[in-house]
């Protein structure tokens, strides 16, 4: 087994999977129900891949609860992704350090 | 506005150091896994992606077989497929065969929120900053990883671990505000995933993301079908 090889075939058909449909999908969904399932999709995306692994992201799930609720609480004020992001994550510190 | 290509870099800035932090992880994992310091950059730079990158050093770690690699990447990785087809409806004239098939290498969990978060529609230049910079974070972590994983103590690189979710509460929160509909989707997916997780836990996460999304949006496109006007405004 090559490594070489191995990385060509990883490489290959994660390319091919996003490549296809992004570069092949040319015309314009008129359905209004595909138009609709699609405009749902990247919420719908977000949110199972945040949940319930933010739980689990920082290894101890009490300091990963923290973060998540500074997160939401500062994403419902509106602040941009940076600043809640960053919030999150030093919170998570903070609370690491002080248990 | 126009999205252009400096806007791409700053909409990029939460993207890469997030990435920054979960490749370095990466790297420290591929090199204990027994990759060298430049395979581990190698598989980084050319796969840009991390769910599958992490399956892909344990089939290595493991000798398993060509077909083994190619069918996780498949099913870890086929969730792009669904984004790709996505944001292929928000598109710039601008956008023809060549950005594509560029563009399409940087279709990720995190490049996707961000531009199809974004109320214009996407010019190629855009994508390029937003991608470029990722890649950087991206590469740039794997290589710090790998070279000198074990000089950052763990209790900074834990926290950092779930700055790409806050980033992903960021986008989802405030349009959930904005839209009950959209709500509707959020709590919807996040029930489904969260069963899933308990339930099924040998399911690929890839998986999980494409059962619970697709369920979650297909009840909301039926309940709440997106008004003419909505669609303009993408």
């Amino acid at each position: 087994m090559s490594i070489v090889i191995y990385i060509a075939v990883m490489a290959g058909v994660t390319y091919l999977v996003r490549m296809i449909p992004f570069t092949l999908m040319k015309k314009k969904i008129y359905s209004r129900f595909l138009k609709s399932f699609l405009y749902y999709i990247p919420y719908a995306v977000l949110s199972a891949m945040t949940i319930p692994a933010i739980f689990y992201s920082t290894g101890d799930v009490l300091t990963a609860l923290l973060g998540t609720v500074v997160a939401v609480i500062l994403a419902y004020i509106g602040l941009p992704l940076i600043v809640v992001a960053l919030a999150a994550s030093g919170t998570a510190l903070i609370a690491s350090l002080l248990r | 506005m126009r999205l252009g290509f400096r806007r791409g870099l700053i909409h990029g800035i939460p993207i890469a150091l997030g990435y920054f932090s979960v490749s370095f992880g990466f790297g420290i994992m591929a090199v204990r896994a027994g990759l060298t310091v430049m395979e581990a950059v190698c598989i980084s730079m050319t796969n840009l992606t991390s769910a599958g990158q992490a399956a892909g050093v344990s089939v290595i770690a493991a000798s398993g077989t060509y077909i083994e690699m190619a069918v996780t990447q498949f099913i870890i990785n086929i969730r792009y497929s669904l984004m790709g087809l996505s944001l292929s409806q928000k598109l710039d004239s601008s956008f023809n065969t060549a950005h594509r098939l560029v563009v399409s290498f940087g279709i990720t969990d995190e490049i996707f929120a961000v531009s199809s978060a974004q109320p214009s529609k996407l010019t190629p230049r855009y994508m390029y900053g937003l991608i470029l910079i990722s890649f950087i974070g991206w590469s740039s972590g794997t290589l710090l990883g790998a070279a000198a994983g074990n000089i950052l103590p763990s209790i900074i690189t834990d926290a950092m671990g779930i700055v790409l979710y806050g980033m992903f509460l960021a986008i989802i929160i405030p349009a959930a505000k904005k839209s009950r509909s959209v709500l509707l989707a959020i709590v919807i997916a996040a029930l489904i995933s969260t069963v899933l997780y308990y339930a099924v836990p040998r399911l690929s996460s890839g998986f999980a993301v494409i059962i619970s999304s697709v369920i979650s949006a297909f009840i909301a496109a039926i309940l709440f079908p997106v008004p003419e006007e909505e669609e303009k405004k993408e």
